[in-house]
């Protein structure tokens, strides 16, 4: 190779990491962009935009577990049934006139607690693939919420427990009209997904997270304790769940069995096109809000523009497959074989 | 090198039976400063059984390990960790989606406190694997470079930097250059030469006689789970080593 091919060779092959690490944030970009175009009055207006986020508040709160469980090369599809027992568990102590800070802490310690079982049972019973343990759990953890709640939806809350998911920030000071609030629920996924960053990239377990979806032997050799790990991730992940039960209870007002149902394959969607790698080790925190955002997003313009909510599948599911093509593709070129 | 360097492990009457199966019999082995003792043998000599009694992840049914002079039981890979006794695997143990900085300080990682909090110290790993790869002058771009981007010489080489990163004393190191290109294989032996000129104890299992005769000081073979041979290796012949392998002296 002569000295010419070597400097074009190290200029694409510095491309790269930026392209991985940004090129989700370029898709969502160009998206806004277009959902723009088409909608000009409606889709950046300040009720839209709070709507937006309204909507993916509790969505990214079950992304982020999933995000984390997928970087181990695991999978949680119990998510969805995690925070709807959490909900139905909350609606009932909050029925029986729990004080309201009670009411808040039970959805996250029932979410924790949820998630704790799945990574006890991934790793005390040693079950092949973590996707048959929360597949279990998945059935496990409605059926639970049914019985306790008879498979009756239980409204009617107090705002004090409303706050997270229906609570808004004034900013009428800043000189904004009335009808420009910030969603607390808007803050809230600011804070918990900078919370996640610094975890994963900045603390020894977050690190740990990635050496074990890259190479658990290396992991294990490395003196970590792999299975002390995965239980941590798992229970994080319920936790998050748990948040999300919270959300939902304010933004609805009420505990009803169908809540989360499939939401456990939306969070792995939006990982999965936030550039997560299903192999494990791969993917970060800004790229799973991105694949929240870019759901959110087309959902979102798709009602504006009164497109049928079939049409919406069709288009989620092309972009996933597109997200991981593109990601095959960088793969291909990236890597060294 | 001279048997007058200081012995630095020294494994007496290691005996380990699977069940009913004895894997090893009354095996002694010595390692000095400084020097590279080849283990030889064929598959199912008890080799692999000899360097995982060695670093702590079997424990010997009989026999004692002695460290500088003392009798050391080890309960595990971190004990031997902790005495100087690292192991290079054959599957090299990396994450090749983490930079070889990361890589090199996996689960030994320098952190700094912020409030009661503890975060990773990114510098402290970066300057302390620039000075090590300086050291042990192994050439990669840069410490930040993920390690699936790197050749299969340049792993290994990570994967020893890795193993003498913690003043290790005694490296053990299984099959290092079975998985490299011809081209590789030469870098990795002078790596080894290296260890052993800054006075490290090198156990090297290998299939390869060029290894063996490029790099060792002694050799040593097992057959069946026993002591077959040994000799300074400036006494004996490849042809020779080769028929212990088969068991013929």
């Amino acid at each position: 190779m002569d000295d010419k091919e070597k400097k074009q060779d190290s200029l694409y092959v510095k491309l790269i990491p930026y392209f991985e690490k940004y090129g989700i944030l370029l898709l969502l970009v160009i998206m806004i962009l277009v959902m723009h175009i088409l909608q000009p009055d409606v889709f950046l207006s300040w009720r839209n935009v709070t709507n937006v986020f309204k909507q993916i508040s509790w969505q990214s709160m079950l992304a982020l577990g999933v995000f984390m469980v997928i970087v181990t090369a695991g999978i949680d599809l119990s998510v969805g049934s995690i925070m709807m027992l959490s909900l139905m568990i909350l609606a009932i102590v909050a029925k029986a006139g729990a004080p309201w800070f009670i009411v808040v802490l039970v959805p996250l310690f029932a979410g924790f607690l949820c998630g704790l079982i799945n990574g006890l049972g991934i790793t005390l019973l040693r079950m092949p693939h973590p996707f048959i343990m929360t597949l279990g759990t998945l059935y496990i953890f409605r059926g639970t919420g049914n019985l306790i709640s008879g498979g009756t939806p239980i409204s009617g809350f107090t705002d004090e427990v409303r706050y997270l998911g229906h609570g808004r920030i004034d900013l009428t000071w800043l000189g904004l009209e009335k009808s420009q609030y910030l969603p607390v629920s808007l803050v809230l996924i600011a804070v918990v997904y900078f919370v996640f960053w610094v975890f994963l990239n900045h603390s020894r377990t977050g690190k740990w997270i990635y050496a074990i979806g890259g190479n658990p032997s290396a992991a294990r050799a490395s003196g970590i304790n792999v299975n002390k790990i995965l239980i941590i991730v798992y229970s994080l992940c319920g936790f998050l769940s748990g948040i999300g039960a919270l959300i939902l209870a304010g933004r609805t007002d009420s505990g009803y069995p169908n809540a989360g149902l499939q939401s456990e394959l939306d969070a792995i969607a939006a990982c999965i096109i936030g550039g997560a790698s299903f192999f494990g080790g791969r993917g970060t925190v800004l790229g799973v809000f991105a694949g929240v955002m870019i759901m959110g997003i087309l959902r979102n313009g798709l009602n504006l523009m009164d497109v049928s909510s079939f049409w919406q599948q069709v288009l989620i599911g092309s972009i996933i497959v597109l997200a991981v093509y593109v990601d095959v593709l960088r793969r291909d070129f990236g890597t060294r074989k | 090198m001279t048997s007058t360097n200081k012995l630095l492990l020294e494994a007496k009457g290691i005996t380990k039976y699977f069940g009913t199966i004895t894997a090893l019999e009354n095996v002694n082995l010595k390692v000095h400063e400084g020097e590279c003792l080849g283990v030889v043998g064929d598959n199912g000599a008890g080799k692999s059984t000899l360097m995982k009694v060695l670093s702590g992840l079997y424990k010997p049914s009989a026999g004692a390990l002695f460290f500088e002079g003392k009798e050391h039981v080890l309960d595990s890979p971190k004990d031997s960790q902790n005495l100087g006794l690292e192991m290079v695997y054959q599957d090299l143990a990396l994450a090749g989606n983490l930079p070889i900085g990361e890589n090199i300080f996996l689960g030994r990682e320098p952190t700094k406190n912020i409030g009661f909090l503890k975060f990773l110290d990114f510098k402290k790993i970066q300057e302390m694997t620039s000075a090590h790869l300086e050291k042990l002058k192994i050439n990669v771009k840069s410490a930040e470079q993920k390690v699936e981007e790197l050749s299969g010489g340049q792993r290994q080489a990570v994967a020893i930097a890795r193993s003498t990163a913690f003043n290790a004393k005694v490296v053990i190191m299984d099959e290092p250059t079975a998985a490299l290109a011809i081209k590789e294989v030469g870098k990795v032996l002078d790596l080894i030469n290296k260890l052993k000129s800054t006075g490290v104890g090198v156990i090297v299992i290998s299939h390869r006689m060029d290894d063996i005769f490029t790099v060792c000081d002694r050799v040593m073979a097992l057959f069946q789970g026993t002591n077959f041979a040994e000799s300074q290796l400036d006494k004996t012949s490849r042809d020779e080593v080769i028929g212990w392998i088969m068991g013929k002296k």
